[in-house]
């Protein structure tokens, strides 16, 4: 039985959170998003011209994201620079996660480029880069169907947990933690990001998404704010 | 020779600048934040100059120290010009500016100052030694990255708090860390200082340095010693005007140490 969770926090209860829009004035659109330790920045840079051509899609703009954690954003060792296979998997996710809101049929021959930087890290880094970088895309202006919001479920032994820490991550009873982040449009409730790491039920499953999609809209009420709060200014 | 560049010669003509300040005046806003990254990085900081920002983060490291240096350990340092900083840095293995940037500013400023006793890194002779690796980024480049790079270094260095080391398994434990600081004996402070035709000009925005024909860093200590120099660019300087250069830069540099030890008080 997983009866308390280590930071205090109820069973479906995020961590604190706090967004902001337009960090990086070089940049066409940027922002951070912080929930807990974990600090996520991303900046937009384009449309652009994308070389080599051969890249190049002649009926539409593409999506190209960049995942990368910082040399000393890691919990233990220093993080070696450069990429590594896990940035690359999660620069791919994000992007898919993000390519259903946005529309680049006007920008044929171009590049939309995110760049996802992990100050400080303390699990979920993946869902707190894609919440940054969707609103990042939207200060930079692109015509979006709807924003995007990540968080990570959780099973820990009996209880399924909303957002779990570095800790709860590494909880010792192996087998009996499973992390399954899930990214989503919250408009519609569509799932773009769905990965998992650990065993559930079937029956569990289904709860972890429907826990998901009230986290993700919690998720979102921080993004609207701080879209809100630029636009204001 | 573009637009901008014309409108910043024909600037100095009448010895002003794009934006407004005299050409010894460093930009005014200048801010130092602590502990950005406090949870992983052992040591971190933020600088902003004027408009440009770059962070900065320390890990430890347990090395063995190098054969000809048996009681020493030692500093690394990298710096990486981000994408994400401005549209026209490119993703991929460090570039020569990166690496110039790394080698010129940080670690020649730190190394030849003898700022960190690398004697005081040594755990066990022969065996086990502390390597401080400074890792710094640019986050939006709006000119002078140099400078700002350099004073984020030190601000994290200043920040940092050495990891419980494990002696019995013999490893770093990176969760705990203890109340032991780096001490630093000195603080090297790069200024650098262009020319523009035939004016001399500190602290460059990124229209001036696109404009500049030649550029020189300088790093200074606090009494008033320089310890480090770097050129950049293609123009040639005279004797006479790199006189000037390490003047301005002693100057200034005092400037901006007052900065930094300003900012450390009130952590």
């Amino acid at each position: 039985m997983y009866k308390k969770r280590p930071d205090g926090r109820k069973f479906d209860e995020l961590r604190d959170m706090e967004a902001k829009v337009g960090i990086i004035r070089r940049a066409d659109g940027s922002a951070m998003f912080r929930i807990g330790k974990t600090i996520a920045l991303a900046a937009v840079h384009g449309p652009r011209e994308l070389y080599p051509k051969f890249l190049q899609d002649p009926s539409k703009g593409i999506l190209r994201c960049n995942y990368n954690m910082m040399s000393f954003s890691g919990s233990g060792e220093r993080v070696r620079p450069g990429g590594s296979r896990r940035s690359k998997e999660i620069s791919m996710i994000t992007e898919n996660s993000l390519y259903p809101v946005l529309d680049l049929s006007e920008y044929p021959g171009a590049v939309v480029d995110v760049f996802i930087e992990i100050l400080q890290s303390d699990a979920g880094t993946r869902c707190a880069g894609i919440c940054a970088a969707a609103l990042a895309l939207a200060d930079a202006g692109f015509p979006m169907k709807d924003l995007v919001s990540a968080v990570s479920v959780g099973r820990i032994e009996d209880k399924l947990v909303v957002d779990l820490d570095k800790e709860e991550e590494d909880y010792e009873v192996e087998r009996e933690v499973a992390d399954i982040p899930v990214a989503i449009m919250p408009k519609t409730g569509k799932i773009t990001l769905l990965q998992m790491d650990g065993i559930c039920s079937k029956e569990q499953l289904s709860k972890v998404m429907e826990i998901a999609k009230e986290a993700c809209n919690k998720v979102y009420e921080v993004q609207k704010k701080a879209l809100l709060e630029k636009l204001s200014q | 020779m573009n637009i901008i560049q014309k409108h910043i010669h024909a600037l100095l003509e009448k010895d002003q600048r794009l934006d407004g300040r005299k050409f010894d005046e460093l930009r005014k806003n200048i801010s130092i934040e602590y502990g950005i990254s406090p949870k992983s990085a052992e040591g971190s900081a933020k600088v902003r100059l004027g408009n440009t920002e770059v962070v900065a983060g320390i890990k430890f490291e347990v090395i063995t120290p190098y054969p000809d240096q048996p009681d020493k350990g030692t500093i690394m340092a990298g710096v990486e010009l981000l994408p994400l900083s401005s549209p026209e840095f490119e993703s991929g293995p460090p570039n020569i500016r990166s690496v110039e940037l790394a080698r010129a500013v940080v670690d020649r400023g730190l190394r030849e100052s003898g700022a960190i006793d690398f004697k005081s890194l040594c755990i066990k002779k022969e065996e086990k030694a502390w390597a401080v690796v400074i890792d710094v980024y640019s986050m939006n480049d709006e000119g002078n990255l140099a400078d700002a790079i350099g004073l984020c270094a030190l601000a994290a260095l200043k920040d940092a708090k050495f990891p419980k080391y494990d002696e019995k398994n013999q490893k770093v434990v990176y969760e705990e860390r203890t109340n032991k600081g780096l001490t630093l004996k000195e603080l090297p402070i790069p200024i650098t200082i262009v020319k523009i035709k035939d004016k001399i000009l500190v602290d460059p925005i990124l229209e001036e340095e696109e404009a500049a024909d030649s550029r020189l860093t300088v790093t200074t200590l606090e009494d008033g010693r320089v310890c480090a120099m770097q050129k950049g660019g293609k123009g040639p300087l005279t004797a006479e005007e790199v006189d000037k250069m390490i003047e301005l830069s002693i100057k200034k540099g005092k400037e901006l140490r007052k900065v930094l030890e300003k900012s450390s008080k009130e952590k």
